[in-house]
């Protein structure tokens, strides 16, 4: 293929372009958790200053930083905020904390749409389509039968006043692979694709070779400054993988960035503003090469030290030009999370189940709220009058509780519960269900391997340990900005439990072809005797006679005598 | 100077510099359907197809590639991400840069004779090039089917009507189908469009055989008929001069099954056909020297800006979702409803035939 270079010219009668109104970040932060294993989290964001949904003006045609694809559709379809994420593997809280951004297994994709869309389902079945064309996803198997409509759950992430959610949709595949055709068209989204900057680092052998992967893109409208007078566009793309070498066997508590993703870094993107690599040296590792940069932030409800480097300055490269991190960690003792669920299923047999999920509140004496949402695919029928939720061995009433009950192949199940959670407790959520004999077109090709159940997502305002900061600056880390901050003395949390996988009673596929084959056997045989019975007659039949008695009688015709017998 | 690009040869019709050459696009769809893993081989032979392709020169937006199962993402996969199609692990043919058009449960017959999305925007000046691997009738009895998904079947019949549709509808050129399963040679025999030819990687009766198994990844990697076109292709060149007699001999003489081909449909000379016109694809780049002018972007206007400031949403506001009013329920009829009339009609049954009826009821 030829490679050929574009020049234009961008001056007319003298004018000159606007000052650019876009700008970019990425940033890496390495953690390494307590089971030895480490933690790494991309976060690229690119910040616009405009307004793809204001009317009576040209729509927006120049993308410089923010992907064209992503502009397209968000203009299109009127999206507020979107929130797309490609999971594989479950993150396990108890033994690595809570992640910075949390993903379900399989994709998840919720949306608020502008509060001028007149036809939401419409343009989410659009969406969707579009969506798994632009990420290369089975996305279009998102219909009504797996979409809910949170009423409590899932509030914007980003400005908004009007929060009405008839404009909010939710939905998960837990089925939904995630590998190399995915992550492709996503880095294909950065500005500086996977040429330069941190993205260099993503390799597929080494992601997909891990414990856990999950890649997002998140949409939203934020604040452009401090005073909060005017929206700008962010489009966060967060890559989030837990390297598990030491549990596997494969080395000591020592890791490089060669030897987690098989290259080092060489330049910064050069089209962001800031470009940085955050290591979590809270517990003491050894870290080289040193760096007198260090930082604070408080995250997660939990003030940690960070080294800091900055891929902006030429020294962070070296000698080499090659940036490679080398960290040697020892000790092991971990916060242990405050907020953990489970979930599992009950009971026997073919007919009937119990799902049970569990949630853990560790404070030792701070009590709180939290939002339970579960939502549960038509095929299992979900008896709610036999739902329990009890704390402590004891009754426990929601103070909210929103279900609406499916509609068999139309709608799913959707369970909201607002449970307060006593300190220092277990609390357990039971519901008994049956399962469905589904119609035999309506099962997958592997019918045996089951039927998933999406998770099950729990959203908190936990205490903090730490005062949280309320004011929104500029050169906060990404990683800490995500979730807007409210209030000083909590934070918000979001736990997604494991998906379930629960057998249908599945027929015996070959039984049609047998049926087909017996009965048309049983008639053929049995209306063709009987046919032949009624209608069949019996004539007599002379042999014939032989050659010679033939010609005998063919010449006693000629001569006109009586023929033989 | 500035340059402008044309890939379709339908579009050039003015601004030529040099001779006319019209290469016409070519979209070759690259179809797996079965699944399991130990149909690993099927996945290998198509991405080594895939790759070719590509290699020679066509993009993305003109290949179709279905992949009915997730092998290099498969948890039985000893190296993730990566297939491999060479003993020793030499080269992964999934590579980095890979775009699977139908996955999973959306291969399907459906998706294959009509796709909803994702199509293939050919129109009459196309070469189509399609690619099979699978599992066919197989040793277990019967030919002229091949199945999707090991729950669905396409037969040769209703692949004919669906290439005369397209032919009918002037959305190919020329048409090379390949098909390496056992039994391949039934699929083609019912063909009756023009301009097509066919190849297959056994004939009516024989089995196609695996090429070679690594011990490491546990299954076969490839089909030795694919193995042996690959090792062809791998010869060629955007510029090479090789044409399809090259392309049916080569193979003929070193598997130990009988390939077979059906050229009686192709109008041209198979002699006369050269291998890039349906596995390479040249583009044709247009010079000029004008100059173009941009318009400066458009400024935002500075009259309505929002004065009070804005404030993010509160995630869980307890207070606020404990008190949220209920949604607008459903109208039922009102309780008792139903038996106030059953009991109206008993009543009025009674009264028109008579209260004699109603000791036979009570």
């Amino acid at each position: 293929m030829q490679s050929f270079g574009i020049s234009l010219d961008g001056t007319k009668n003298g004018e000159t372009f606007a000052p650019a109104k876009d700008q970019f970040q990425e940033e890496l932060v390495i953690r390494p958790l307590h089971s030895g294993d480490i933690y790494a989290s991309f976060q690229f964001r690119t910040l616009w200053d405009t307004d793809f949904l204001q009317e009576g003006q040209k729509k927006v045609s120049h993308y410089r930083l923010f992907p064209k694809s992503l502009g397209q559709v968000l203009s299109k379809f009127s999206v507020q905020e979107l929130h797309i994420s490609f999971t594989q593997g479950f993150w396990r809280t108890m033994q690595w904390g809570q992640p910075f951004i949390p993903s379900p297994p399989g994709a998840e994709l919720w949306v608020w749409f502008h509060d001028t869309v007149s036809d939401v389902d419409g343009n989410w079945k659009e969406l969707t389509n579009v969506l798994s064309g632009i990420f290369c996803a089975s996305l279009n198997f998102i219909d009504m039968t797996n979409t809910v409509q949170p009423s409590a759950s899932f509030k914007p992430l980003g400005l908004g006043n009007a929060t009405d959610h008839r404009f909010l949709r939710y939905a998960t595949l837990p089925r939904e692979i995630v590998c190399t055709e995915n992550l492709t068209p996503w880095k294909k989204l950065l500005p500086c694709g996977s040429k330069a900057g941190l993205a260099v680092l993503m390799k597929s052998e080494k992601l997909f070779h891990s414990s856990f992967h999950s890649q997002a893109v998140h949409i939203r409208p934020i604040c452009q400054d401090e005073q909060c007078t005017s929206k700008a566009w962010e489009l966060r793309q967060t890559l989030n993988v837990v390297f598990d070498h030491y549990t596997s066997g494969q080395g000591k508590k020592e890791w490089s960035l060669f030897k987690m993703f098989s290259r080092t870094l060489t330049e910064a993107c050069p089209l962001a503003s800031s470009s940085k690599v955050y290591v979590d040296i809270t517990d003491n590792p050894e870290l080289s090469p040193a760096t007198p940069l260090l930082s604070q932030a408080v995250v997660l409800g939990d003030r940690r030290t960070y080294s800091v480097y900055d891929l902006t300055r030429a020294e962070t490269f070296g000698q080499l030009r090659s940036f490679n991190l080398l960290l040697r960690w020892k000790g092991d003792n971990m916060l242990r999370p405050l907020l953990h669920a489970e979930r599992y299923v009950a009971g026997f047999g073919l007919q009937t189940g119990e799902i049970h999920t569990v949630i853990y509140n560790n404070h030792p004496y701070r009590a709180f709220p939290v939002l339970l949402m579960d939502s549960v695919p038509w095929y299992l029928q979900l008896y709610i009058h036999t739902l329990t939720v009890t704390s402590k061995s004891r009754d426990n009433k929601p103070s909210y509780i929103h279900y609406q009950p499916a509609k068999d192949r139309h709608r799913p199940h959707l369970l909201e519960m607002l449970i307060q959670l006593p300190p220092h407790s277990m609390t357990e959520v039971t519901v008994q269900f049956e399962r469905a004999l589904l119609k035999w077109t309506e099962y997958t090709p592997d019918p045996n391997h089951g039927f998933y159940v999406g998770s099950s997502v729990v959203s908190a305002l936990v205490p903090s340990m730490v005062a949280m900061s309320t004011n929104f600056t500029q050169d906060q880390p990404l990683f800490s900005s995500f979730v807007p901050v409210k209030e000083e003395s909590s934070y918000f949390v979001r736990v997604y439990t494991e998906p379930l996988l629960v057998n249908l009673p599945t027929p015996d596929f070959s039984m049609p072809y047998n049926v087909i084959c017996l009965t048309c056997t049983v008639v053929a045989v049995g209306y063709g005797s009987f046919y032949n019975l009624l209608t069949r007659t019996f004539q007599v039949d002379e042999p014939s006679p032989p050659l010679a008695k033939r010609l005998a009688n063919f010449i006693r015709r000629i001569r006109g005598v009586p023929l033989l017998a | 100077m500035a340059f402008s690009l044309d890939t379709n040869c339908g579009l050039l019709n003015h601004n030529i510099i040099g001779p006319i050459y019209c290469t016409s696009t070519i979209f070759p769809p690259d179809i797996l359907i079965t699944q399991f893993w130990f149909n690993y081989r099927h996945v290998a032979n198509t991405l080594s197809v895939y790759r070719s392709v590509k290699r020679l020169g066509i993009p993305d937006s003109h290949i179709v590639l279905m992949l009915a199962d997730d092998m290099a993402c498969n948890y039985r996969n000893p190296k993730p991400a990566t297939v491999f199609s060479h003993k020793n692990m030499e080269f992964n043919v999934y590579g980095d840069d890979v775009e699977v058009d139908y996955r999973g449960y959306e291969v399907t017959v459906e998706n294959f004779l009509t796709p909803r999305s994702k199509r293939l925007l050919s129109d009459d000046r196309s070469n189509i090039l399609i690619y099979l691997t699978g599992q066919t009738g197989n040793s277990h009895g019967g030919n002229g089917f091949l199945k999707f998904q090991d729950s669905e079947e396409i037969s040769n019949m209703e692949l004919a009507d669906a290439f005369e549709q397209m032919w009918q509808k002037r959305r190919y050129n020329e048409l090379l189908f390949i098909i390496d399963t056992c039994q391949g040679a039934s699929m083609y025999e019912r063909f009756y469009s023009p301009n097509l030819m066919a190849l297959a990687s056994s004939q009516v009766g024989e089995d196609s055989l695996s090429h070679q198994p690594d011990l490491a990844i546990g299954v076969h990697l490839m089909d030795k008929y694919t193995f042996y076109l690959l090792e062809f292709l791998e010869e060629v060149h955007p510029a090479s001069q090789a044409n399809m007699n090259d392309l049916v001999s080569v193979c003929a003489h070193r598997v130990s099954v009988s390939p077979g081909h059906h050229t009686d449909l192709f109008q041209r000379n198979p002699g006369s056909v050269l291998i890039t016109d349906f596995f390479g694809s040249v583009r044709k780049v247009e010079i000029t020297k004008d100059t173009i002018n941009l318009t400066s972007s458009v400024k935002s206007g500075s009259g309505d800006m929002q004065i009070e400031s804005l404030t993010y949403v509160d995630q869980l506001p307890v207070a606020e979702i404990i008190h949220q009013k209920p949604k607008q329920k459903d109208w039922h009829p009102p309780d008792g409803f139903i038996l106030g009339l059953w009991t109206l009609i008993l009543l009025v049954f009674f009264q028109t035939y008579g209260i004699k009826h109603l000791k036979h009821i009570f």
